[in-house]
């Protein structure tokens, strides 16, 4: 970090202005303690477990075992469920978990905020880093499964996993941001944040099949538009039926009465390509504005605690 | 003109902390008790000074004037209320040993844990692991969690790690008062080495003799304010008036100097002035007073710190019967303790003329003369008693 050493560094009363490309840099030259935070939470969310790592796979088959039940009962079972599920609910699990770590990152480190200088934003991005990595296990079990049982989702559908990964990072990073700065101060936070995710676990096509909320949203328009557009106002929608298409890829699977079933919303692969990035652009100026809230009070977060 | 540019530039800084009484963290209490409870404290108060490239300062003052507030307003971790601090060069800020230390890590992994987070990256964290270990002595132990490690096993490693950091500017915030002694002069010539390097070290510290013993200037901090700056002899002399005023029941107005000590020396038994004194010998303190104009019933009043500026010995010519009565012409007073008990160490002497009562001070001199008793063997014992041994025959 010599690079940095001749540059004089001023700091003043005046909450200085972000500006993303200098503390991108900032935050760059400290990347080493991102990477040995993000160390330090797998290995201590592993070694003091039994099963290690393998709690990472343990928690999707929990998912996949309680809702496999509930549709069975339900009735009306969505074909190949398993995967159907799973497409979804990792993208989710990603998200939810990194939100919740990300609440408690600052307050859980008082004591680096209080005693030692570094971009705070490592905090809150290590809460998402710990978290990718589950991600990217559990979609690679997953893939490897679907290939050895034969599954077949390979083609231009499976390229959506790109911009589904990405708008799913811009949405993360920039909710984990605001949550993990208005939590120093308001820890009501953390607790309404598990409310709003149940809501939101539901609100979004994970369990239920996209085709479904297509139907009854389609059902009522908002100015001559069918309300189903207006539904991807919820960023995780979006993300969710990314990775649905990428993965689960057959749109209307034939069902067990032999008729194609609707599970997928009845897009087209330049559709979801076009809705994700819209609502990624989107999800950059979420970032800016809670980057933005983060920066500001961050100056701040070694007294408030 | 890496001269020209201080290396921490302090423009009018000043801090103010809200105090609350109880510190609302819920959404409710900030609703319901909005403006209660809250008041300003004023931790620091126009501080400015500059600190060239390669100089030590110390940063002294009595707990709550604001010397950590300071360091960590210089360190980035708080941002001032008011004022502009500049730094160059990379600055390492040593205001906790193992800040950031997890206790379900090993040694080996917090080593690069707490690295990374002084700015150390991997590549540099290899070179100069072998010599953290080492200098922390923890070679058995470096692949052991460190919840296993004691207190001072943890502090040790935390230090090693902060000196390898390779820092230009280095803050220490009182963290060379820890682990033992041995450790600790470890730590001090380390920080020695730093500042012959030509690094710049600001250094927080109550024991003030470390300050003399490393920092070329010193700041003193009193309330807030900036209460005297300078070398840092002249600092350190300050600051132990400042604390002598609570040792002894000084006023705290200053002299009158309506009496002038003339001169103060230390005698041993032979009657030559000495500085070094052993253990169990006697020492004279010799005060010559010289009256501007008569005073009424002076009291003279000797004062012994050790180098911690600990209250070591008190005596005064009242505790002796010794009624000096109208004092209009040159005196000369001796105080003669006959067993010294110290065993090792510097001690200062300090003398002051005052009323009876304590609250007139016609003169004071403070710390201006040290005396040192040599160890009296290579593990000192804490006092030196005069024993005689006897012998009979049953």
């Amino acid at each position: 970090m010599s690079d940095t050493s001749d540059r004089a560094i001023v700091r003043t009363s005046e909450s200085p202005r972000l500006r993303p490309v200098s503390r991108v840099r900032d935050i760059w030259a400290f990347r080493e303690i991102l990477v040995n935070l993000v160390r330090k939470e797998l290995k201590v969310k592993y070694t003091k477990s039994v099963l290690g790592a393998a709690w990472s796979m343990l928690n999707p088959l929990f998912y996949l075992a309680v809702f496999s039940f509930v549709m069975h009962v339900i009735g009306r079972p969505v074909p190949d469920f398993p995967i159907y599920l799973l497409s979804g609910v990792i993208a989710w699990s990603f998200f939810s978990g990194s939100l919740t770590l990300a609440t408690r990152s600052i307050i859980d480190n008082t004591s680096l905020v209080k005693k030692v200088y570094f971009p705070k934003e490592i905090l809150p991005l290590a809460a998402v880093g710990t978290s990718i990595v589950d991600f990217v296990l559990q979609y690679m079990v997953l893939i490897v499964y679907m290939l050895v049982t034969g599954y077949h989702f390979l083609g231009w559908n499976t390229l959506l996993f790109i911009p589904a990964t990405v708008t799913m990072l811009i949405v993360t990073v920039a909710i984990s941001f605001w949550v993990a700065a208005v939590n120093v101060t308001y820890r009501d936070v953390q607790h309404l944040l598990n409310l709003l995710l149940l809501a939101w676990f539901w609100l979004t096509p994970i369990v239920y099949p996209a085709a479904l909320l297509q139907e009854k949203s389609n059902e009522v328009s908002i100015g001559g538009v069918s309300a189903f557009w207006f539904y991807f106002i919820n960023p995780m929608g979006s993300v969710v039926m990314g990775f649905q298409r990428a993965l689960y890829a057959v749109v209307a699977p034939i069902g067990a009465d032999g008729q194609p079933q609707q599970v997928l919303a009845d897009l087209t692969l330049g559709q979801l390509w076009l809705i994700l990035t819209v609502v990624g652009v989107a999800g950059l100026g979420l970032l800016w504005f809670c980057w933005r809230t983060f920066f500001r009070l961050s100056g701040d977060f070694a007294e408030e605690l | 003109m890496i001269q020209t540019v201080p290396a921490v530039d302090i423009d009018h800084i000043s801090k103010a902390f809200r105090r609350y009484k109880q510190k609302p963290t819920s959404l409710k209490a900030r609703v319901t008790k909005r403006k209660l409870e809250a008041e300003e404290f004023r931790a620091l108060d126009d501080i400015s000074f500059r600190i060239q490239p390669g100089t030590a300062v110390g940063l002294i003052g009595p707990t709550g004037s604001g010397k950590t507030t300071l360091l960590k307003i210089i360190a980035g971790v708080l941002r001032p209320t008011a004022g502009t601090v500049t730094t160059h060069g990379r600055i390492a800020a040593l205001l906790e040993l193992g800040a950031g230390f997890h206790q379900e890590l090993t040694g080996r992994e917090n080593v690069y844990l707490n690295a990374s987070i002084l700015g150390l990256s991997k590549k540099d964290t290899d070179k100069v692991f072998d010599a953290i270990v080492d200098f922390a002595e923890l070679d058995d132990f470096i692949d052991t969690q460190v919840k296993f490690y004691s207190s001072g096993m943890f502090v040790r490693l935390g230090f090693a790690v902060a000196v390898h950091v390779d820092p230009e500017v280095f803050l220490i915030d009182e963290v060379l008062a820890v682990g033992d002694e041995g450790f600790q002069q470890k730590c001090l010539r380390r920080v020695t080495q730093f500042k012959d390097e030509g690094r710049t070290i600001v250094f927080v510290t109550h024991v003030v003799d470390q300050v003399r013993q490393i920092c070329s200037e010193a700041v003193m901090l009193k309330q807030g304010v900036m209460h005297a700056a300078g070398p840092a002899d002249d600092v350190v002399r300050e600051y132990r008036r400042l604390l002598l005023q609570k040792d002894v029941s000084y006023s705290m107005q200053k002299e009158t100097g309506d009496v002038t000590i003339a001169g103060v020396t230390l005698l041993d038994d032979t009657g030559a002035a000495s500085q070094r004194f052993d253990p169990g010998e006697a020492l004279t303190v010799q005060v010559d007073l010289d009256p501007v104009t008569p005073v009424d019933d002076p009291v003279v009043s000797l004062t012994l710190h050790d180098q911690h500026n600990i209250y070591m010995y008190g005596w005064d010519t009242a505790e002796s019967g010794v009624d000096l009565g109208r004092l209009g012409l040159p005196a000369r007073v001796r105080f003669r303790l006959d067993a010294l008990p110290y065993t090792s160490g510097k001690y200062w002497v300090t003398v002051a003329v005052t009323s009876r009562d304590k609250s007139v001070m016609h003169a004071l001199e403070e710390q201006r003369h040290t005396f040192e008793v040599p160890p009296i063997s290579a593990n000192p014992p804490v006092a030196y008693i005069h024993t005689s041994v006897e012998v009979e025959e049953l």
